[in-house]
């Protein structure tokens, strides 16, 4: 006679370890979501009291309770502006190029391989060729540009990578319709791939942008200037931004300097939440277009 | 008249055709000078990089540089040995990795094996918030938050640490780690969970023996990326961490990695051309060698698993 045990010892061993996992999974949920939690609650319980129409609209001080960001707000808005004007044609343009020019041969790969490469170089290096180039031999000084013209390298492996995807969503079948209608290659793209493919463009390069917003190592080595009176009048005007300001009231000792920085906090992660909508809003408009 | 006209139209036509071939041209040249870009980076990185060091080597030996334990470049009577940088750099690494590392895989196990669309669609979206916050602001916690809570715990526990500055780095690490993860898992085909199953595995042993050996290479390239990112994370460090180049191992001193102190000595005024204004280039070569290393082992472990995906 043979006997079937209905829960054998292994089984219901294996019962309890599949469980255990189940809450050891469950647990890490939770951490990530109580970390985020407590890092957002405790920067507004320190900062929110700051928050009024004059901490926007004052210029940095010795008094804490007087500083402002103004010159901080303005200067990486400036710096973000020019930072688009110079990585978005360059890192679209070399997107279009591997994209639908480019033929696969050595040359192309290196191109590639090089960029994953440059992705992964650490920020604060992008600081030191942005200091020897453009601060000292362009002599820029520790310009607007200067960080400008750093931040759009940095920036530019991203927005090739982002803008290639973009690139990617395009049917080839519309590359052929328009080939078969005698358009050139260039025309095909300027006139049939890129304005498909365009929200997705925007959407990646807007999020690769918002990285430039938070960045703070390479403008701190090239030298954005933290203590500044006066808001940048031109390319060659010194600057700071809301990072660099945020790292300089963050390491005072008064607890005060420390508050205006968590009420810089608040106000740089509204501007990324504002600029992830805006790239989250481009992408549900994309794929409804994409639907049709 | 009609055949006057049609001379007129191909000569037109001749004239479009061979200025569309022109604008071809032009458009191509500057397409391809925008990808030269990134090249040109690469070789004045390693250019400016190079060139500045030589200087430096020309007047500290690269002996002392790599073997000494003192660094004081600023005092002086200087001493240029890297070594209290790279320990500096190694613990909070190491402290970033023991958190991100375990957390970042059982993350990313449980989201691709076990949980339901519903809870994806909460830790997903938040994985990607945590991944957005700038580092500063995880720097601002981290001296603001985590070193006062731990000071509670570990009274031993200095204003500046490599612990708490570790700590928040693992965090800002896991998202890198999980999703990079996820991707190795979820490339993983379904037959051989399929197969796993019909022997008779039950879910846990399905996961750990088959699915992830199988997505181990990459996986182990997930953390070679990690580990790079938390070499190369400055602001987190320069906060919290401290500026002060001690030698040791011990997570609860005030120490300086390589970054914080290429942002300490940039923040000085130190005058072009001497040797501590080149220091900045000798640890940033040491720094671009160490995460270039990381980053093509890591790229070569992904490029042979997706050569060996069934």
């Amino acid at each position: 006679m043979i006997r079937i045990e209905s829960r054998p010892e292994w089984r219901r061993r294996e019962h309890r370890r599949e469980q255990l996992f189940q809450l050891v999974g469950a647990a890490i949920v939770l951490f990530a979501l109580t970390t985020l939690t407590v890092l957002l609650v405790k920067i507004f319980l320190d900062g929110y009291t700051r928050l009024s129409p004059e901490f926007l609209s004052n210029f940095p001080s010795r008094r804490p309770d007087e500083a402002g960001i103004k010159a901080a707000l303005v200067g990486s808005f400036y710096l973000l502006l020019l930072t688009a004007a110079l990585a978005i044609p360059i890192g679209v343009g070399a997107a279009i190029y591997l994209e639908e020019f480019a033929k696969r041969n050595w040359f192309t790969r290196l191109v590639e391989i090089n960029i994953t490469n440059l992705a992964g170089v650490p920020s604060i290096i992008y600081g030191l060729l942005g200091l020897q180039v453009f601060v000292r031999t362009l002599s820029m000084d520790r310009s607007l540009l200067a960080g400008a013209c750093t931040m759009a390298l940095l920036a530019l492996p991203v927005i090739i990578t982002a803008a290639r995807e973009g690139l990617r969503t395009v049917p080839n079948s519309l590359r052929y319709g328009s080939l078969a209608l005698g358009a050139t290659q260039w025309q095909t793209v300027r006139y049939t791939v890129l304005p498909v493919a365009l929200p997705a463009i925007l959407t990646g390069v807007i999020l690769s942008l918002s990285r430039v917003v938070g960045e703070t190592a390479p403008l701190l080595v090239i030298g954005a200037v933290v203590y500044i009176s006066k808001l940048p009048d031109g390319l060659c005007s010194p600057f700071t931004v809301l990072p660099v300001q945020i790292y300089d009231w963050t390491t005072r000792p008064q607890k005060a300097f420390q508050e205006n920085a968590a009420a810089g906090i608040i106000v740089l992660l509204m501007l990324l939440l504002a600029m992830n909508a805006a790239a989250i809003y481009l992408r549900n408009r994309y794929q409804k277009r994409l639907a049709l | 008249m009609a055949y006057a006209r049609a001379v007129v139209r191909v000569g037109v036509e001749k004239r479009n055709r061979w200025r569309m071939r022109l604008e071809e041209r032009i458009v191509r040249t500057l397409l391809f000078l925008c990808a030269l870009v990134g090249i040109v980076t690469t070789v004045a990185i390693v250019l400016i990089l190079a060139t500045e060091s030589v200087g430096f080597f020309e007047q500290v030996s690269l002996v002392e540089f790599l073997t000494g334990t003192v660094w004081t470049p600023t005092f002086a009577n200087p001493s240029f040995g890297v070594l209290p940088l790279v320990t500096g750099t190694f613990l909070t690494t190491a402290i970033a990795m023991a958190v991100s590392g375990p957390v970042g895989l059982l993350t990313a196990i449980y989201l691709s094996e076990y949980a339901s669309p519903r809870v994806r669609r909460v830790v997903k979206p938040t994985l990607e918030v945590l991944a957005g916050i700038p580092t500063v602001v995880y720097g601002y916690f981290a001296l603001t938050f985590l070193t006062p809570l731990l000071q509670r715990f570990i009274p031993a526990l200095e204003g500046f640490n490599a612990l708490s500055a570790g700590l928040v780095m693992g965090i800002m690490i896991l998202p890198t780690v999980a999703s990079l993860s996820e991707d190795a898992l979820y490339a993983v085909p379904n037959s051989l969970r399929y197969a796993s199953l019909a022997l008779g595995a039950t879910r846990f042993q399905t996961v750990w023996g088959v699915v992830v050996p199988a997505a181990m290479s990459g996986i182990s390239a997930s953390f070679l990326l990690g580990i790079s990112r938390a070499v190369g994370e400055t602001m987190i460090v320069a906060i919290a961490a401290g500026q002060q180049p001690t030698f040791t191992f011990n997570p609860l001193r005030a120490i300086e990695t390589m970054t914080a102190f290429i942002v300490r000595i940039t923040m000085g005024d130190i005058p072009h051309g001497t040797v501590e204004y080149r220091t900045i280039f000798a640890v940033g070569l040491l720094l671009f060698l160490i995460t270039l290393a990381l980053n093509l082992a890591s790229e070569a472990i992904r490029q042979r698993y997706k050569g060996a995906r069934l």
